[in-house]
């Protein structure tokens, strides 16, 4: 398929109609993926919110060994991401690769300050025999026997949310490099617009994980 | 493509700094402003606002169809649907 620098879409596959068809579907597509990561992340809620108030003081306990300033720094961290990647669609619809690029590159930056920040959060946590599995965790460490389940809570969900930050900063490199091939234009910016998507839906999701593990 | 709203740099930006001054909010009332259990009501208030709010102008459902807008609000239907029967079970047991 590959031509030359510029290999632009302009006719929509066979099985569409026109461009606008080809990007609405995929785009619809896009949609119903992020309706399955919101019901999946819901479940994990829910779960998080019938032991909260079954043991409440272990849930106290255990947002207490959280340092909620780094907490707070990351959700700035990917808020500034999703404005980045936001501003990234507006110039890919209008058909500027360059600054579409330079956006997705602060985006990716942003992603991988975020999984920085979040291991040194993670190994302090293995260190301190707060990790509840694997040999690690330290009874001794903590005065509500309950708060090993807020921790695991803690992890699965912060966990299942990074590997969702990591898959994104791959989508983010395969745009890199479709942006740096000058792929896009006003007529086909489809693939720019579901990345977006998804990490809107990624920092959707640190929204309510942000105060309800640091700080509530 | 026509017929697809551009959102403006200036919508991006004042959207940004809409989000970073409500985390402010959040972590200065959770911190700060002893409440009881209403802070956890007020946290979740502040955060379903940001999370509305990212989802119609970045996301941008405002410029959307309502078929996008219908996928979206069918996920949320239904993990309310999972709170509330969770909470009945859980508030009516002896």
């Amino acid at each position: 398929m590959s031509t030359g620098k510029v290999d632009r879409r302009v006719e929509p596959s066979h099985h569409f109609d026109s461009m606008i068809q080809e990007h609405e579907a995929g785009k619809q597509g896009v949609w119903l993926f992020m309706a399955t990561e919101l019901m999946m992340f819901g479940a994990l809620f829910a779960g998080y919110f019938i032991y909260r108030m079954k043991y409440y003081d272990a849930w106290v306990e255990g947002g207490s060994l959280l340092d909620w300033k780094l907490g707070a720094f990351n959700t700035i961290v990917l808020l500034l991401s999703s404005f980045t990647m936001a501003q990234a669609v507006t110039d890919s619809m209008q058909g500027n690769n360059k600054k579409a690029f330079r956006n997705v590159v602060i985006t990716t930056a942003c992603a991988f300050i975020f999984m920085i920040v979040k291991y040194f959060e993670y190994s302090g946590k293995i260190h301190h025999g707060l990790f509840p599995g694997l040999g690690v965790w330290n009874p001794e460490a903590v005065e509500v026997a309950e708060t090993k389940l807020f921790m695991t809570f803690y992890f699965v969900m912060t966990g299942l949310h990074g590997i969702h930050i990591l898959i994104g900063i791959g989508l983010m490199a395969w745009l890199l490099k479709r942006l740096k091939n000058d792929e896009f234009s006003k007529d086909y910016y489809t693939s720019v617009e579901g990345v977006g998507l998804y990490w809107h839906i990624v920092d959707i999701i640190w929204i309510f994980l942000f105060p309800l593990m640091y700080l509530i | 493509m026509s017929g697809h709203h551009v959102v403006p740099f200036k919508t991006n930006l004042i959207t940004f700094i809409t989000l970073v001054v409500l985390t402010v909010i959040t972590v200065l009332t959770a911190k700060y402003v002893d409440l009881g259990e209403f802070n956890l009501t007020l946290a979740m208030v502040i955060a379903t606002f940001k999370a509305t709010v990212v989802a119609l102008w970045f996301m941008p459902l405002k410029y959307d169809t309502w078929m996008n807008r219908t996928i979206m609000l069918s996920s949320i239907a239904f993990v309310s649907l999972l709170f509330v029967i969770s909470a009945v079970d859980l508030f009516t047991r002896a």
